[in-house]
């Protein structure tokens, strides 16, 4: 199942980049997503994660927008941070516990802490989150967990 | 000049502004967990601003699919990369810098 | 416009080159090198506009990815000493 998976998404993968559809290419491509597919088909596709269901997906659509913004606002806030002579920055380290079921759920959390206002993930393993925030403000709102149960509602119950 | 090369404009020149902005906290931040801020942040957006600046001079074609291939990309590994280097230097023990007061106390 | 946004990219890079060279430590160099690596990425993007070559374009994806490799397999390797 991963195999044939894996196969196609290579396969239309090689579609986008070559652009060209005459009969040689096509066949090479057949032939070099299987082979890929062949090799590395466990990495991609890993054993548990094979019912990535739909309702999922649309949560994390609708996620999106938000994320974007919070990302426009972490970059002006580094914008300041980084250009004020002198960079208002006080550097804490703080952990919180993890409480996600699904790998998918730490992932987005990590890279959105990542990549919102004055917060980088240094840590993210089955037990708990470890982040360096730039300062005590970011710091308190990661804390406060807006973040948190926004991932959360992305993951469902199911 | 039409209305697509001014955005285009636009969006090169906000790009390239939070690539220079990144540089800077690069070098000026005091220490190594402090620059992953800008690393991660300022320039993941900066490269997806420029991009998609050259997505919309492009126009809808196979080429501007690729740039926007590289844009999702940029934007899962970049974060992943920074994170991975932060652990890393956090399992070497790595101490974080803190404000000198705080040191004194 | 391109040749531009390309020059500032270079200027960009030149300074986290600065960085990379004068450490302190091994993992400042590591996130200078990805930072200048993925600003390579969007330099080979503008090149392939300043010279009307999109082929170029390829090229910028292959090396996006191999940029993202590269920092994770240098950061394995030292971490566990070895890469299998």
């Amino acid at each position: 199942m991963s195999f044939l998976i894996t196969a196609i998404i290579m396969f239309i993968f090689w579609m986008l980049l070559s652009g060209h559809f005459t009969f040689i290419l096509v066949l090479s491509g057949i032939a070099s997503s299987l082979l890929v597919a062949y090799l590395s088909h466990d990495l991609l596709i890993g054993e548990g994660d094979i019912k990535l269901n739909i309702a999922r997906i649309y949560r994390f659509i609708k996620y999106l927008p938000w994320l974007l913004w919070q990302i426009a606002l972490a970059n002006l806030d580094l914008v300041y941070r980084t250009l004020h002579p002198k960079m208002p920055i006080d550097p804490v380290v703080i952990g919180f516990k993890n409480e996600y079921k699904t790998d998918m759920g730490v992932v987005t959390l990590a890279n959105s802490i990542t990549l919102t206002p004055g917060t980088v993930t240094i840590e993210a393993n089955n037990n708990e989150f470890i982040v360096h925030a730039i300062a005590k403000g970011p710091a308190e709102s990661l804390l406060a967990g807006e973040m948190q149960e926004r991932v959360k509602r992305i993951e469902g119950d199911d | 000049m039409d209305i697509r090369t001014i955005i285009a404009g636009i969006l090169l020149a906000l790009g390239c502004f939070f690539i220079v902005v990144a540089a800077i906290g690069v070098v000026r931040f005091p220490d190594f967990y402090s620059r992953m801020h800008p690393a991660g942040k300022s320039d993941t957006l900066g490269q997806s601003l420029v991009l998609s600046g050259i997505m919309i001079y492009e126009g809808f074609s196979l080429v501007s699919i690729k740039l926007l291939i590289i844009i999702v990309f940029i934007f899962i590994a970049n974060p992943t990369a920074t994170h991975a280097v932060a652990k890393a230097a956090y399992v070497a023990g790595v101490k974080p810098w803190q404000k000198e007061d705080k040191v004194i106390k | 416009m391109f040749d531009i946004a390309a020059t500032v990219i270079v200027l960009a890079a030149i300074l986290v080159l600065y960085r990379a060279i004068k450490g302190p430590r091994i993992y400042d160099r590591v996130l200078s090198v990805n930072v200048i690596g993925t600003k390579t990425v969007v330099l080979l993007a503008l090149i392939g506009y300043i010279y009307e070559r999109p082929h170029f374009l390829d090229i910028a994806l292959v090396y996006a990815l191999i940029n993202f490799i590269a920092t994770i397999a240098f950061l394995k390797y030292r971490e566990t000493g070895r890469l299998d």
